[in-house]
């Protein structure tokens, strides 16, 4: 019941805060907001020692019927993975809170509302066991995120929402035709007719309708990680989202599409899925290099964040295909850590746009100078970025590329040049903003942090830093569901 | 014919009995309110006579008509739809300076059609119900010709409509003859007739398929769509949406009962055909949507390219599946139900503002720049009906293609099923469209507070995410109808 009860928790503190702007005040929906999530997080701290204390995989099971015809059921259910990438969905969302808490002036309860399904939708995702529950989520919480982008982002922000959409929905589709299938392959097999994912793991999925099945769902989560050559919306959508926005985005939104592979791709179609590896593997380690160097053109800042968000994506690809158990925990770190790092890129290049009204690298220099806290908060973060030992990133990397290349050492050597590609790009952004002489536009003014910007950027500094310090919170809970989904996954 | 036949035809009767007191009553008073609140009770009895005679026997009435659990189901159905039409004609007609009271005649009269055209297993009654459907929508969509800016498109809507009727009806009673001379008889089962020893099978082929090309021009399934996007158009908004989701529900209900419980030899060309169709219909209706600037336009193409996906089901039907027999006929029937309530939903909100303001009549998108600011509820709607037209999970869009894509895969229909799923993506496209533009920032304040359609808004808005979000009960319903097949 505490899953139902932290996405109902997160959706009627989304109406409350619209009503809440609409019959009192603005301020009255932010507090509103934090309040229900709040409630969340409550709901959720529980799962925590759980995770650590107890040995059986899945925590907690919630079922009810809600179709009968066609034996689809509210099945929620999470074990260390999903509570741990619902943990990383709350700790974003409040540091969206933080950002929009300055940012977003105008249909400030809509805009919460909005904030607070995209959350709801996408713990719904890491939570949902059954395959029909977890497309109808996987489908709403687009909606919300479409909405963000659109009304409230900026210049070209109709165009990259609506690609966002297209590009997302147009894949999922595929999904909903593979997924429709193996259940009714399943009911030939067994006379069941069910959508839960306990019961169509058990499905015999061998020869070319399984790679058919496979690809369908690989490429809805392939569109989502992104992985090239799907990665084309990205840019955009991160690019013109409104910062709290691109902070969801970057940080939780891309890591169900990982999530997605890491579920169901290998544990519902073991063989095919591994047939299909060295391919998606070349295609990670494409997305690695191919993206840093996009990056590295970019002026944009937050368009090269964007393609770094798909550089680092890539090495998700490569561990969740190299598929051992080492491969495996490196993705789980790597996905948290490029969570809580590129939310915080965001989050400057937001207090920046704030502040000097561009994004523009080029038009940005000398900015240590008049802002020295933001700019120590840049350094580090981009420090992270690039893989500083003692920093999350640093141990995801390392550690993909340990277990991968036990697996397919040729791809993981390549891969590994990109360890060398980000720093060139990581370090681009602090020569061209924040060394050298100021420039026109920075010499207008520009403020240093303001104590909740402050707060918003140390929490994920801490969160980089412990996880660099301490990568066995994460490793060691993950360690058993893992090797559950290794046994399940063949 | 007895008792119980009679008995059994009680809401047709009924029905029948509206337009004859409509006009009685209009010859002593003229109340606009009187004769609306008249059609609503006559139309909402009848519905009600239906349903609550639901589970009796099947009762086979006079050789024409048939009054079986799906008739009484299917027709409360297209009572209901003709009852939210006739609400949302009033503050639509009062906001004119027409004469406004024969237009429910009318509006009894296709209902009439509508029902005779469900309950129908002859091809004489078939036709009857169909030329009293067609015959009344002539006037209904021509009505304002007098009274509105755009007398032409009106005009133009009408003659068009007239036009296409005549020929769809030339084509299905040759169609008829040709059946008629291969197998002696009208009833509509020819399939599974001994053959006939003195003309080839062909004559049976070639009427099927001029009848099924007269019931295409109805459906506006490629290539006899191209009135569709005129007569959308040019008609007023809640005559548009009673010719979207009434007359075209009662049309594919008629094609499910003659084609769906039907074996036989030369099936297989019917479907080869009906498959042609829908193809092109998901295609060409979603790619000629993807440049509209105008509203009622844009819903007419996304209405040819529905009725293709509805295809779908049919041809799914013709050929017995694994899963069960019924998943495609139960999936016509659903996606019929879903496919109503959202049509209605979005010709709601049109009719509602229209009434307001008639340059929203035009359907220009530019109009609705901003409407989420500036009429929360209409705008609302409107947008709900584009979620669920694109088929987002929860609302009842998504129920009906999620049926369609259980129904082709269950057939292993793979081309259409991929068709399905590249018109689906393009379709996307123009609704978020849609959308964008209700977000976008407007100038204009929000100071309007005309009520008008509002509640039947929020009503249907509710029904359409109630249908996706808990649909058992519907399921169950149309599981009930089709239940006698």
């Amino acid at each position: 019941m505490q899953l139902l009860g932290i996405l109902i928790s997160l959706l009627a503190g989304g109406l409350l805060a619209l009503l809440c702007d609409r019959y009192a005040s603005a301020a009255a929906s932010r507090w509103v907001s934090l309040a229900s999530l709040l409630l969340a997080t409550l709901l959720w701290l529980p799962l925590w020692p759980q995770a650590t204390a107890n040995a059986s995989v899945w925590l907690v099971h919630t079922d009810a019927i809600w179709m009968q015809r066609f034996g689809i059921h509210i099945l929620l259910a999470t074990d260390a993975i999903g509570s741990i990438l619902i943990g990383l969905t709350l700790l974003l969302g409040y540091i969206a809170l933080l950002s929009a808490w300055g940012e977003i002036k105008h249909r400030v309860g809509l805009f919460y509302l909005n904030l607070l399904f995209t959350l709801a939708g996408v713990i719904g995702v890491f939570s949902a066991m059954d395959l029909f529950l977890f497309f109808v989520f996987w489908e709403v919480m687009l909606v919300p995120m479409f909405l963000i982008i659109s009304i409230w982002g900026h210049e070209n922000r109709r165009y990259a929402a609506l690609k966002f959409f297209i590009y997302t929905q147009a894949s999922s589709l595929l999904m909903l035709a593979a997924m429709l299938t193996l259940v009714l392959l399943h009911y030939q097999q067994t006379g069941l007719l069910t959508f839960s994912w306990f019961e169509l793991t058990q499905t015999q999925t061998d020869g070319t309708v399984g790679w058919w099945l496979m690809l369908g769902f690989y490429v809805a989560f392939l569109v989502k990680l992104p992985g090239i050559p799907v990665h084309n919306w990205l840019p955009d959508a991160h690019t013109q989202a409104p910062t709290p926005g691109s902070i969801l985005l970057a940080g939780i939104l891309l890591k169900t599409g990982a999530y997605g592979l890491l579920r169901f791709v290998f544990p519902l179609f073991p063989e095919a899925a591994a047939g299909f590896a060295p391919v998606a593997i070349t295609l990670g380690v494409i997305s690695v290099l191919y993206a840093a160097k996009l990056a590295f053109a970019q002026t944009d800042l937050k368009r090269l964040i964007a393609y770094t968000s798909i550089s680092h994506m890539g090495f998700v690809s490569l561990g969740i295909f190299a598929w051992n158990s080492i491969s495996l925990q490196g993705t789980m770190m790597q996905m948290i850590a490029h969570g809580l790092s590129s939310a915080a890129l965001f989050a400057i290049a937001g207090l920046l746009q704030q502040r000097l009204h561009s994004r523009d690298l080029q038009q940005m220099g000398g900015l240590w100078q008049l802002a020295p806290k933001l700019s120590a908060f840049t350094m580090l973060f981009s420090l992270a970025a690039l893989g500083l030992p003692g920093l999350g990133n640093f141990v995801g990397e390392f550690v993909v590329l340990l277990g991968s290349f036990q697996a397919y050492p040729w791809a993981t050597a390549v891969a590994a040049l990109g360890m060398i590609l980000a720093p060139v790009y990581a370090l681009l952004i602090l020569q061209k903003g924040f060394f050298g002489p100021p420039s026109e536009l920075v010499k207008a003014g520009v403020a240093d942090l303001s104590a909740r910007e402050l707060l918003m950027l140390g929490i994920l500094a801490a969160g980089l830093v412990i996880l660099g310090f301490w990568p066995n919170l994460i490793l060691d809970l993950s360690t058993t569901p893992i090797q559950h989904l290794l046994a399940s996954g063949g | 014919m007895d008792w119980q036949q009679l008995l059994a035809l009680t809401p047709v009767l009924l029905v029948a009995s509206i337009s004859v007191m409509l006009m009685l009553v209009i010859a002593f008073v003229r109340d606009h309110l009187l004769t609306c609140v008249i059609t609503c009770l006559g139309l909402g009895g009848a519905a009600i006579c239906s349903l609550v005679s639901v589970g009796e026997m099947a009762q086979q009435v006079t050789p024409l008509l048939i009054i079986d659990d799906f008739s009484r189901l299917f027709g409360a159905l297209v009572l209901l739809i003709c009852l939210i039409s006739a609400w949302m004609t009033y503050p639509y007609l009062q906001a004119t300076d027409e004469i406004r009271e024969e237009y429910y005649i009318l509006l009894a009269l296709a209902a009439l059609g509508a029902l005779v055209l469900i309950a129908s297993n002859h091809f004489a009654s078939m036709f009857i119900g169909l030329e009293l459907v067609s015959v009344s929508l002539f006037a209904m969509v021509g009505y304002l010709a007098h009274s509105r800016d755009q007398v032409k498109l009106t005009l133009e809507a009408g003659v068009k409509y007239m036009v296409l009727s005549g020929v769809s009806s030339s084509f299905l009673l040759f169609g008829v003859a040709l059946v008629y001379a291969y197998s002696g008889s009208l009833t509509m089962d020819v399939f599974s007739q001994p053959a006939n020893a003195v003309l080839a099978p062909q004559y049976l082929i070639l009427g099927t398929a001029m009848i099924a090309i007269g019931i295409a021009f109805k459906m506006s399934w490629v290539p006899f769509h191209m009135w569709t996007p005129d007569v959308y158009q040019g008609a007023p908004a809640p005559v548009t949406g009673f010719l979207a989701g009434g007359v075209k529900i009662a049309v594919f209900a008629l094609l499910m009962r003659w084609l769906m419980p039907i074996q036989g030899p030369y099936l297989g060309i019917l479907a080869n055909g009906l498959m042609a169709m829908a193809a092109l219909s998901m295609l060409l209706g979603n790619l000629l949507a993807l440049r509209q600037d105008n509203l009622k336009r844009l819903l007419a193409y996304s209405s040819i390219a529905h009725m293709g996906y509805a295809a779908i089901t049919l041809i799914a039907a013709i050929n017995i599946g694994n899963l069960s027999p019924t998943l495609a006929a139960e999936a016509a029937g659903m996606y019929l139900l879903t496919y109503a309530t959202v049509t209605l939903l979005a010709f709601t909100v049109l009719s509602h503002l229209a009434a307001q303001d008639l340059t929203y009549e035009t359907g220009q998108l530019q109009h609705y720049q901003g409407l989420l600011w500036r009429q929360p509820i209409a705008a609302l709607g409107l947008l709900i009906a584009m979620l669920a037209l694109a088929g987002m999970p929860l609302t009842a869009g998504f129920i009906g293609k999620y049926y369609v894509f259980m129904a082709a895969v269950d057939q292993q229909l793979w081309l259409l099923l991929w068709l399905l799923i590249i018109g689906s993506a393009m379709g996307l496209y123009y609704y978020l469209r849609v959308i964008l533009i209700l977000c976008k920032d407007t100038q204009q304040a929000a100071t309007n507070s005309y009520r008008g359609l509002n509640p039947l808004i929020i009503l249907l808005a509710l029904l359409t995410l109630w249908l996706g979000i808990y649909p058992s009960p519907s399921i169950a319903w149309v599981q009930l109808a089709l239940a006698g097949f």
